[in-house]
């Protein structure tokens, strides 16, 4: 369903807009039928003239069945609900695949560093990059991220991706991503951090190999010079 | 039983005779005194959440442009707005009006007696509201300004100075909220208590109507999950006051702590204002549709089950915070299975309608639009349970227009629903029909337009508590801009419709028409007292010998039958 707002740039971006799909229609069935059943009685029972209503206590069985069986379907449609959340989050956070490349996240008010490994592809070498406010990863590849805050809690959210992790000082939390599409896209705070929280935007540059290779070779920050 | 309200009545029969202006409406101990004390206040406090609103949808709207009526809107004034908004709105509207001023007003007149047990108790609990009201004022006047860390206040934000920059404003903005509880606290005691001892001869648990059940219900929810937050509030405010470090990493506390102490009580709060709103909708539905409430001990049983359930789902706010993520799964499971008891009262309610005779009396509309809405808030909550999602939504609009579609029903449409249902008894006058249905037909539509293309812009990648799009390049397009703005000046004629109703309700008060005892022919026991009773409420006090909700009985002339009637 986000799909046709935003851009899908992850491995799971799909598969969570897949869920949220499936909740769309099971939860819009009952929705609209819900409401329809509503909208009909209070047509067809408005009050006319000096008709008397029905007395109805709801407490027989016969009755009861109206409310008991959507009941119990509702369940079920909660189950397949509930499945299909936990598949996608256990492949989102509970485990981390295989990963290419580890990039460090550190958090501040109100600026972000990303620490990428550099050509070598290890980090803490020589040939680390470290940038403000630009992340640049290659697509296709598996990046394992490391994300902590130097003073606030923060949020590292980067919407295309379908991706949202809080980040808290004292703490490094591991999380991973692998970008499908190349672009640029917004990287948000989205875990209110003080009075500069809607003025600290970050971008990431998801690249084709060989546009990250060209960067690679030549590191120098971006921000200004990219649209 | 009878012989504590024979004694409360003696208190009142004497020394009330020659109260003063002061006393009456500033020490008064009555009952219909205190809950129109707090409804006041409330309603006032609403007005000013209602401005704040306006300021901050401003600033979305025509980011960087002086807003009317304010001026400039900074990156701290828009936190301190924002803030301030959502704290006024849950803890100084929807809780004081839905809970103490229903409350206070409802239960002694719906249960046939003539005042709390405590009332004395009940006096200083809106004496202690009151104060908690002041502090939350004075801390816009304090050096610093007011506190602008989310009404969620989540440390180390919160607990520092240096990062909030509002040295007084956040432990001020504590100190209210601490003193609000202890002023629902006190009242919650009394209004389980009245209602367990006070009730009229003869009714029996099930004879209770729904709403004062959900309000004992709710107050019994409240103090059951305020006492960890009471503790993580003074634990806050020692780590910003004294410099303990209960939430800061640094010396071996823990902020994500402090996140399971607030959303203990947070999560369990939402119900403890949604069930005196359903109950309010419970019995303007079974009044104006002429039937008996579908399956009544159902419908107690849900909301109980709603309650308990309630206290297991609440780190479905932190599924993406930081918590080992395995706990998202269950609490993917309890969240989700929470929509069946939701889903089954709604069902209830509409089952009612079933057979009836539907009269569209403004407190009518009202209690209906509360459903439809209601069911629009509860179905898009499922996208935020459902841990896979949410990792998407989180604290994107999506969550916003989500909780703006169960809070808007809970804390406006009932209070309005309320209101005007119970206005004949409160003020002994009608308001004006026609007025009240300008009144709601614009207000509803207008709250949809404020809030319907929020999910939009939510499911757009719109992230919360941002005060200016335009350093987001893909957020700042012009077709999110417009819809923005849309949703701001649907806002603005929300806003620009309430003093139709501030003049109804005002003017009517003292120019009304005349309302009998049981204008809507209702069955309840307030409505057997004089409009607006007096003191003492019912001479003599009545004896039940039904339930309440017995309209359209097969045999009987009259469409109802008043719990009272013995025959």
């Amino acid at each position: 369903m986000p799909e046709h707002f935003i851009k899908q740039a992850s491995s799971y971006a799909a598969d969570i807009d897949g869920v949220a799909m499936l909740i769309t229609v099971l939860v819009g069935f009952w929705f609209i039928l819900a409401q329809g059943v509503f909208f009909w009685l209070l047509f067809r029972f408005r009050a006319r003239g000096d008709g008397k209503a029905m007395y109805i206590t709801g407490e027989k069985d016969e009755e009861m069945r109206w409310i008991s069986i959507p009941h119990g379907l509702i369940l079920v449609c909660d189950v397949f609900i509930i499945v299909a959340a936990i598949r996608v989050w256990t492949d989102v956070k509970l485990q981390i695949p295989e990963v290419d490349e580890t990039v460090r996240i550190t958090v501040q008010q109100w600026a972000w560093t990303f620490h990428h490994a550099g050509p070598d592809g290890q980090l803490d070498t020589a040939d680390d990059i470290r940038l403000v406010d630009e992340l640049h990863v290659q697509v296709g590849k598996t990046y394992k991220y490391e994300l902590s805050s130097r003073d606030v809690l923060h949020n590292f959210s980067v919407p295309v991706f379908r991706l949202k992790q809080d980040a808290i000082p004292g703490r490094i939390i591991d999380g991973w991503f692998k970008p499908t599409l190349a672009g640029t896209f917004d990287i948000q705070c989205a875990e209110i951090c003080g009075i500069g929280h809607g003025i600290m935007p970050a971008k990431i540059y998801v690249e084709t190999p060989e546009q990250h290779a060209a960067w690679l070779a030549n590191p120098v920050p971006t921000l200004a010079t990219r649209p | 039983m009878a012989e504590s309200t024979a004694h409360a009545h003696d208190e009142h029969a004497h020394g009330h005779h020659e109260e003063g202006w002061f006393q009456k409406y500033f020490w008064s101990t009555d009952h219909k005194m205190i809950g129109k004390q707090y409804l006041f206040t409330g309603l006032f406090l609403g007005v000013v959440g209602a401005y704040f609103a306006y300021v901050f949808r401003m600033q979305q709207a025509f980011p960087g442009k002086p807003v009317p009526g304010y001026g400039l809107v900074t990156g701290a004034d828009y936190n301190a707005l924002i803030t301030s908004h959502g704290s006024i709105m849950i803890f100084w509207l929807a809780m004081p009006v839905l809970i103490a001023a229903f409350g206070n007003f409802l239960i002694p007149l719906m249960i046939g007696c003539d005042d709390m047990v405590f009332p004395r108790l009940n006096r200083l609990s809106y004496q202690i509201f009151l104060l908690s009201a002041i502090v939350l004022a004075a801390s816009f006047f304090v050096q610093g300004g007011a506190f602008g860390g989310a009404w969620t206040s989540y440390p180390p934000l919160s607990a520092k100075e240096e990062y909030n920059l509002t040295p007084l404003g956040s432990s001020l903005w504590l100190l209210a909220v601490a003193l609000e509880f202890v002023a629902f606290l006190l009242g919650g005691i009394n209004f389980v208590t009245t209602v367990m001892n006070s009730r009229a001869p003869g009714m029996k648990a099930f004879d209770i109507p729904i709403v004062i059940w959900m309000i004992v219900i709710a107050s019994i929810l409240f103090m059951a999950s305020v006492g960890p937050l009471i503790a993580g509030a003074v634990m806050l405010l020692f780590d910003q006051t004294i410099g303990t470090g209960f939430f800061d990493p640094a010396r071996g506390g823990d902020p994500v702590l402090w996140q399971h102490l607030f959303w203990f009580f947070g999560h369990p709060e939402v119900y403890v204002v949604l069930l005196p709103a359903l109950g309010i909708v419970a019995e303007i539905i079974t009044t104006f549709s002429r039937k008996k409430l579908f399956a009544y001990r159902t419908v107690l049983y849900t909301s109980i089950a709603t309650g308990v359930l309630s206290f297991f789902v609440w780190a479905h706010h932190q599924f993406v915070a930081g918590i080992d993520p395995r706990m998202a799964n269950v609490f993917t499971v309890t969240t989700v299975l929470i929509s069946v008891p939701i889903a089954e009262m709604c069902f209830v309610y509409i089952a009612t309608l079933y057979g009836g005779q539907i009269r569209f009396t403004v407190p009518m509309l009202w209690a209906l639009a509360f459903i439809g809405e209601f069911l629009i808030g509860g179905v898009t909550g499922i996208y935020l349970g459902a841990s896979g999602t949410d990792i998407y939504f989180h604290d994107t609009y999506f969550v916003l227009a989500h909780f703006h579609y169960t809070f808007f029903p809970i804390a406006i449409i009932g209070t309005f629903a309320g209101l005007t249902y119970w206005y004949p008894k409160m003020f002994g006058t009608y308001m004006n029909e026609g007025w009240g249905k300008v009144h709601f037909w614009v207000t509803i539509l207008s709250f949809n337009a404020v809030f319907l293309p929020l999910f939009v812009l939510g499911a757009a990648g719109d992230h919360r508590r941002i005060f200016d799009y335009t350093n987001f390049p893909e957020l700042a397009s012009p077709e999110m801009q417009a819809v923005r703005v849309f949703a701001t000046l649907a806002l603005v004629v929300m806003i620009l419709v309430q003093p139709i109703f501030a003049v109804n309700f005002f003017y009517n008060m003292f120019r009304g028409k005349k309302a009998p005892a049981n204008p809507w022919n209702a069955n309840t026991l307030e409505w057997q007292a004089p409009s607006p009773p007096g003191h003492g409420n019912f001479h003599p006090l009545p004896e039940v010998y039904r339930g309440p909700y017995e309209y359209s009985v097969p045999g009987r002339d009259e469409d109802y039958w008043p719990q009272n009637s013995p025959k």
